[in-house]
């Protein structure tokens, strides 16, 4: 099983790490020419969804990449990803990717003295072993309207911070931060269905 | 680190609880985490919000708000010292990636006035002048980031044992040349690749030499790197030197007068970004490195006379 992980900026080593321990092999993709390598599933990392989204269509992969969600191949996305994914951006006028019908707000928490750790419930890891979810939000967004058949994985507060849509996982938070491995075991259960 | 955080902790302040010790933790891993988040990146200097949205807009990871850029700096003399907290503020407004500062080194009430003004990240910089000649802030007072430079391991491990969440190389600011970067990052690596050759039995001695926790040298002795992100910086001016330090080890890049300082800036600022991504495609960086306009002018390390990397140890 080869997932393939968005490697343009940010946190995406930390993903490969985790999936290498889940016994996965990664593909990095750094530019269209890596869109050709095989790979079944998809990984939108953390970092800044200003620079992945402006590299993602300079780079000529955002059709391509766009298409194979639609087509239903899984995709986990973390924080800036999320918001990559998102069909509407409460307070910024750039959209990427629009393959999820959530609206969601960047720096929903503020700025860096916002950030704080927590422990939440995500609904459908229970299958991987009992107890709360550690997460960790970094100038992190939230979800503020979910579309017709979102599914809501988890609530900080009133606030959703996780999400599935079919073939698309979605997080707020970091979950390759942390040593839980739930959340990609979650998205990597979708390749083998 | 984190064992050791907590021991230090503990240790230094007998009186916390084991909940505010944490806290305090915690914060400092979210901290180290936001530096993850920038890896791969290019910062960029800005002195005002036009430039701050140029740098945003040509794919900045973040901004550093600054009154004058180093080469400034450099040219005008003086003492040089934090910015005003108003015009940081107009950048902060300016863009939605994150937004550092600089202060001086061993100012604690910059650091003080920049957390109180929300900085994301805040950079005790040898570039302003030194404000105290012998003790770097305790940055472990601090819930805010920080980023310290260091010319070698030692030097590196003695601001991360005062709590900086991030490293970069010194480089020589201001003047476009890359030649301390270079041989900062090299040292770093050279010194790192050392202690993970060492004994056991011998990393206690390898600490007392590098004048800093045991720890802190157990921790790259196992792991083989900093335990903090590691970016470049100084003198860093065309998309081939960017490529240059990510090559070299470098896990993102400042750059200073770089981009501000050259004929075209929004389009130079946008091939540096590039040629991050793209480091090790000579064939990409050629295409980065094509139609720039003129780069900065630059000072060789050997025409100047202060050496603002020889500040702080």
């Amino acid at each position: 099983m080869n997932v393939a992980v968005l490697a343009i900026q940010g946190a995406f080593v930390e993903h490969e790490n985790m999936l290498r321990r889940l016994g996965v092999t990664c593909v990095e993709l750094r530019g269209a020419s890596d869109l050709r390598k095989p790979f079944d599933a998809l990984v939108l990392p953390g970092g800044e969804s200003t620079v992945q989204g402006k590299l993602l269509r300079e780079l000529g992969m955002s059709d391509d990449i766009k298409q194979r969600i639609a087509d239903g191949m899984p995709v986990l996305a973390t924080c800036a990803g999320l918001i990559l994914l998102a069909d509407r951006v409460v307070n910024d006028p750039r959209t990427y990717l629009r393959t999820l019908p959530i609206v969601v707000r960047r720096n929903a928490y503020g700025r860096q003295l916002g950030s704080f750790r927590t422990l939440g419930d995500v609904h459908g890891i229970d299958a991987h072993g009992k107890g709360a979810f550690p997460m960790e939000f970094i100038r992190a967004p939230y979800v503020e309207e979910v579309g017709d058949d979102v599914e809501v994985l988890a609530k900080i507060d009133t606030h959703v911070v996780a999400v599935r849509y079919h073939n698309q996982v979605a997080t707020a938070f970091h979950p390759e931060l942390t040593g839980d491995t739930r959340v990609h075991e979650l998205f990597l259960d979708m390749i083998e269905k | 680190m984190e064992t050791m955080w907590i021991a230090r902790q503990a240790g230094g302040k007998r009186c916390m609880r084991m909940a505010e010790v944490e806290v305090e933790r915690t914060q400092y891993q979210l901290n180290k985490e936001l530096a993850q988040m920038l890896k791969g990146g290019v910062i960029m200097d800005v002195t005002n919000p036009e430039q701050a949205r140029i740098a945003e807009a040509a794919g900045a990871c973040a901004v550093m708000a600054l009154e004058r850029i180093p080469a400034d700096i450099r040219a005008a003399g003086g003492v040089s010292r934090m910015s005003d907290p108003k015009m940081i503020k107009g950048i902060q407004d300016a863009v939605s990636i994150p937004v550092m500062a600089k202060c001086r080194i061993g100012h604690f009430v910059e650091a003080q006035i920049l957390e109180a003004i929300d900085i994301d990240y805040i950079d005790e910089s040898e570039v302003l002048s030194p404000a105290d000649d012998t003790y770097h802030i305790d940055k472990t007072r601090f819930r805010v980031p920080f980023v310290c430079g260091a010319k070698d391991l030692g030097e590196a491990l003695r601001r991360i044992a005062e709590g900086a969440s991030m490293i970069r190389t010194k480089g020589e600011p201001g003047t476009g040349d890359v030649v301390q970067a270079v041989r900062h990052m090299r040292m770093v690596n050279a010194e790192i690749a050392r202690i993970a050759s060492l004994r056991d039995d011998e990393l206690f001695q390898a600490a007392k030499d590098l004048q800093v926790p045991y720890e802190l040298v157990q921790l790259v002795h196992d792991e083989r790197r900093l335990p903090v992100v590691n970016f470049a910086a100084g003198g860093i001016a065309t998309p081939a030197d960017a490529a240059l330090m990510m090559q070299l080890g470098a896990e993102g890049v400042f750059v200073g007068s770089g981009i501000f300082k050259s004929g075209d800036p929004a389009k130079r600022a946008d091939a540096i970004v590039k040629a991050v991504i793209h480091y090790q495609e000579p064939t990409v960086i050629a295409q980065l490195s094509e139609d720039l306009g003129e780069a900065m002018v630059g000072i060789n390390e050997q025409e100047i006379d202060l050496l603002m990397a020889e500040r702080g140890k």
